[in-house]
């Protein structure tokens, strides 16, 4: 099951290292990342694979939300099904 | 990358700034099995039958929620029209079958409701049923249940007819019970004693319900070519062609759409009518997933996507604000009816790319309290009922959420509600009427129903008699167009 995490906020150090971390320590593969940086926002989208994971998406996306109100980022994940959905014929 | 992160953003931002949502998922429900002559029985059999199919329904729209991080904002249930389930009970029987036929006979010029004879008993039966319905909707977490209706577009039975006089006690009593009663079709002609009584019966549910606005008459609506599955309420039932269970979505973003328009300002028709094109692709397409999804889940076949556009008290939700951002300075005024036909059917274009099965209303909703925009134009009185029943032959929905003074007659009403149903049954579209006489409330005054119903305004109807044309018996004949065999 494929799923994307989407990080965006004001650019900090750390960002990265505690969202891979959380991944890490749910057995969650990252396959693909992509980042961007405009004015000071960083956005960051990672594609993230559960086939060894025993987590679920909700179980990661507490996990998320709750880092990311300590760091000041809005992160998230969701199913990748949504996107295929609305942006793919 | 399989998706750029343009396209993640644009999925987050209209989910998480536009309001983009899913509505409702409605679970349509069978209760035709559950027939039995005896009351007892048949209340026994409906509440097992919805506890059985429904209990997964909010917990596993919930899981949907987290997995996709798409809000599904209301569980619903949709139900078989409960008049095709008490016609052999014994009360309903004792009703003379010799007087409804008298009734119903468009030659027989003379005979009143008032002839006749309903039991209290049937009443009673009626209520029952409602309460059990409501017990049931209660126990499975969803807000409404639609489906307490009736289809007399031909003729009443004496089943409809009790229903239909029950209505101002059970829609008063009951919270999530919701009615529909349909009184026309292009291929039936329009029954208008039911058209009448619907008249009356309107205004006695807003007299029950005085001490809360009138409140009871948003739970009912009359339709013209009524549709069997539509998720919305209060309009959704259960239809008859329908199978044992299935699983509706109404899916919804007029906030999202009215983003696209705003970033439009300067373009042409054809680049305004694209743009929302696609985006109804994409909103529609996630109404879809989830649909697919929940069915899945459930292990119950998915039925429709509805892909109407539905507004919420919300300021950006609005599709008022949508016709205002197009380039209108006032919903209401002239270029609103040419706006929202363009609206509609580029929402339908989109929406039907992106759905195996697109079904309901699949129009704009118009509903003047839940709209702040429409309400807004109410109260500078640029909207008017008049222009709203034009805009209805646009959009394929109906007069929705229309407060006027409590002092209007039963047939002014029967009135406003013939001519709805004649602009649907005329051009072969399903129109519906949600009118609430408020009690006690005059032209400008202002109503707050609160919640989901919004605030809205005591608009005018013309003081015009149309009490004699009213009282004429029987039905008005299938137009000419019903004969396409």
């Amino acid at each position: 099951m494929k799923a994307i995490v989407s990080v965006i906020g004001l650019d900090k150090p750390g960002i990265v290292a505690t969202v891979s971390t959380i991944l890490a320590d749910h057995n969650v593969n990252i396959t693909d990342i992509s980042q961007s940086y405009a004015q000071e926002f960083f956005t960051m989208i990672m594609v993230v694979d559960f086939e060894r994971s025993n987590s679920t998406i909700k179980q990661v996306n507490e996990d998320l939300k709750k880092a990311g109100e300590k760091i000041g980022v809005f992160m998230s994940i969701q199913h990748e099904d949504i996107f295929r959905a609305m942006h793919r014929i | 990358m399989s998706f750029t992160p343009e396209e993640v953003l644009e999925t987050k931002k209209m989910i998480q700034d536009q309001g983009l949502d899913v509505r409702t998922i409605t679970m349509g429900i069978n209760l035709l099995d559950c027939v039995d002559p005896s009351l007892d029985l048949m209340l026994e059999n409906i509440k097992q039958k919805i506890l059985s199919l429904a209990s997964d329904l909010s917990e596993v729209a919930t899981s949907i929620e987290e997995d996709y991080g798409i809000p599904i904002i209301n569980r619903r249930l949709t139900i078989t029209p409960i008049s095709l389930l008490i016609g052999a009970l014994k009360s309903i029987k004792e009703l003379s079958l010799d007087d409804i036929q008298k009734f119903n006979d468009p030659l027989y010029h003379k005979y009143k409701v008032g002839n006749l004879r309903i039991a209290p008993d049937a009443i009673d039966s009626c209520i029952a049923i409602a309460n059990i319905l409501d017990e049931a909707a209660h126990e499975v977490n969803v807000d409404f249940l639609g489906g307490f209706s009736a289809l007399v577009h031909k003729g009443f039975t004496r089943a409809d007819l009790t229903l239909i006089q029950s209505l101002p006690d059970v829609l008063s009593s009951t919270e999530t019970v919701c009615s529909s009663i349909n009184v026309a079709a292009t291929r039936a002609g329009m029954n208008m004693n039911a058209v009448k009584m619907m008249g009356d019966i309107i205004h006695q549910i807003a007299m029950n319900t005085r001490e809360k606005l009138s409140i009871g008459c948003a739970k009912l609506v009359v339709f013209a070519n009524a549709v069997e599955d539509n998720p919305f309420m209060a309009g959704g039932f259960h239809g008859i062609g329908e199978s044992e269970c299935c699983i509706n979505v109404g899916i919804s973003g007029p906030g999202v759409i009215r983003n696209i328009v705003k970033h439009q300002r300067n373009s042409d028709f054809e680049t305004l009518a694209e743009s929302i094109k696609k985006t109804a692709f994409k909103i529609t397409r996630m109404g879809q997933l989830v649909a697919q999804e929940a069915s899945k889940r459930l292990s119950v076949p998915f039925g429709i996507v509805d892909l109407s556009l539905a507004p919420t008290t919300r300021p950006f939700d609005s599709v008022a604000g949508i016709l205002e951002d197009m380039g209108l300075e006032t919903t209401g005024g002239p270029g609103t009816t040419a706006a929202l036909a363009l609206l509609t059917d580029a929402i339908k274009k989109g929406g039907l790319m992106a759905s195996s099965y697109v079904g309901g209303l699949s129009g704009a909703f118009i509903p003047v309290s839940e709209d702040q925009f429409m309400t807004e134009a109410a109260r500078k009185n640029i909207l008017t009922i008049e222009k709203l029943e034009a805009m209805t032959s646009v959009c394929s929905t109906g007069l929705d959420m229309i407060c006027i003074p409590g002092s209007t007659p039963p047939t002014t009403i029967a009135g406003i509600i013939a001519d709805e149903a004649a602009i649907g049954m005329i051009n072969q579209k399903t129109t519906g009427i949600r009118i609430i006489p408020v009690i006690g409330k005059d032209v400008g005054e202002e109503v707050e129903f609160g919640g989901l119903l919004g605030k809205s305004i005591v608009m005018p109807v013309k003081r015009s008699s149309c009490e004699m044309f009213i009282n004429r018996q029987g039905r008005i004949p299938a137009p000419v167009h019903s004969q396409r065999n």
